[in-house]
C-alpha cells in the first residue's frame, strides 16, 4: 500500500492524465473541466438574460458526472489514501513565501493565509478568493479553454491556439506570483 | 448507466490531482517560481503521451467504444481571445493555487472556502457570456 499511500511523482501522474484524456476520448467525449462553468450558468438560468447559455445543457451531463466523480476522488484520497497532508516543496519555495507573508508553507496542502474559514469570513479573505474564482472563470471561457482544455488536449494536438493560451497562462501566472502576491499579505 | 464510466473517470481525476499534489497551492506557486520540475514534469509527460494517443486517433487505428473515429475539433483562432484571455485565467490560476478541475477535487477534500472560489469562477464564465460581444476576440 505504500506506493499508493506517499506521494505520487510526476512520471505518474503524467501518464494517468494522458490515460484519461485518451479514455474520455474513447467515449466519445473530450477532456475539458472549464465548459463545466457554463454549464453551471445554464442550469442556474442565464439563458434568460444571455442568449450565449442558451445552450441544450443536457449533453454535459458527462462532464457533470465526471465532476461528481472527481470530488469523490479527493474524497477518496484525502481520507483513505493520505496518511500525512505534507506537501515536499523546495525548502527555497518555503523561504520565499515566509518573506511575502505565508507561513507553514508545504506543511499542509493549503495556505491558511488564504483558505482558513477565518480568512474566508473575513472582507478580504472572501475577496481575494472571490476575485480568483472571477479570473479563472472568465479568463478560461475567453480563452477557450483551461488547463485540461488547452495545456494538455490542445498541446497534444499541437495547436497554436493553445500554445498562445499556455504562453498567457504563464504570463498571466508570473505577474501574480512574482508581483502582485508579494503586495497582497 | 451509461454515465457510469464517467463517474469512475472521474474518480481516477480526483485521486491523481491529490495524490500527486496539483491541487496544493504550493505547488503552483513553486511552478510560477521555477523551483520545482514536479508540474512540469507531470503537464510535459501528459503532453508526450497525449500525442502518441492523437497520432493513433488520425490514423483511425483507436476509435470510439462505439466503432466512430475519433474526431479533434481545433480550438477557436483569435490572438486576444487565447492571449488575453489567457493572461486573466493565469492571474487567477496563481492566486486561487487552482484551476478548474483541481477546484472540484478540493472539495472533496472538505476545503469549504473553494466554494467561495467555484462561485466566482462560475460568475466569472456568466461574466464572460455577458460581455462576450464587447471585447476583442
Amino acid at each position: 500500500m505504500e506506493f499508493i499511500t506517499q506521494p505520487w511523482a510526476w512520471y505518474v501522474a503524467g501518464p494517468i492524465i494522458a490515460f484519461i484524456m485518451f479514455l474520455l476520448f474513447y467515449f466519445g467525449e473530450r477532456f475539458g473541466m472549464s465548459s463545466n462553468l457554463e454549464t453551471f450558468c445554464a442550469i442556474g438560468g442565464a439563458g434568460r438574460f444571455v442568449d450565449y447559455f442558451k445552450i441544450d445543457w443536457k449533453q454535459n451531463t458527462w462532464n457533470l458526472i465526471f465532476v461528481a466523480g472527481a470530488i469523490t476522488g479527493g474524497f477518496i484520497a484525502s481520507y483513505w489514501l493520505s496518511p500525512s497532508d505534507v506537501v515536499a516543496i523546495n525548502p527555497q519555495t518555503v523561504q520565499d513565501l515566509a518573506d511575502i507573508g505565508i507561513t507553514n508553507a508545504g506543511l499542509t496542502y493549503l495556505p491558511d493565509e488564504i483558505f482558513s474559514v477565518d480568512t474566508m469570513l473575513s472582507v478580504k479573505g472572501f475577496s481575494i478568493l472571490l476575485i480568483a474564482g472571477i479570473m479563472v472563470g472568465f479568463g478560461a471561457r475567453w480563452a477557450g479553454g483551461c488547463t485540461s482544455g488547452h495545456a494538455i488536449v490542445g498541446l497534444s494536438n499541437l495547436e497554436i491556439p493553445s500554445l498562445i493560451s499556455v504562453i498567457g497562462f504563464f504570463i498571466g501566472g508570473m505577474i501574480m506570483t512574482w508581483f502582485i502576491l508579494p503586495l497582497i499579505f | 448507466m451509461k454515465y457510469i464510466k464517467f463517474f469512475l473517470v472521474g474518480i481516477l481525476f480526483g485521486i491523481v490531482m491529490s495524490k500527486a499534489e496539483i491541487i496544493s497551492w504550493f505547488r503552483i506557486y513553486e511552478m510560477f517560481k521555477f523551483q520545482s520540475f514536479h508540474m512540469y514534469g507531470i503537464i510535459g509527460s501528459a503532453v508526450l503521451l497525449g500525442m502518441v494517443s492523437m497520432f493513433f486517433f488520425k490514423r483511425k487505428m483507436v476509435k470510439t467504444f462505439e466503432g466512430e473515429d475519433i474526431h479533434v475539433a481545433p480550438k477557436k483562432k483569435g490572438l486576444y481571445r487565447n492571449l488575453l484571455g489567457g493572461i486573466l485565467f493565469g492571474l487567477g490560476w496563481a492566486l486561487a493555487g487552482a484551476c478548474p478541475g483541481p477546484m472540484f477535487v478540493l472539495v472533496g477534500k472538505g476545503v469549504i472556502s473553494i466554494l467561495v472560489v467555484i462561485f466566482g469562477a462560475t460568475f466569472g464564465a456568466f461574466l464572460y457570456g455577458l460581455f462576450k460581444s464587447r471585447i476583442p476576440h
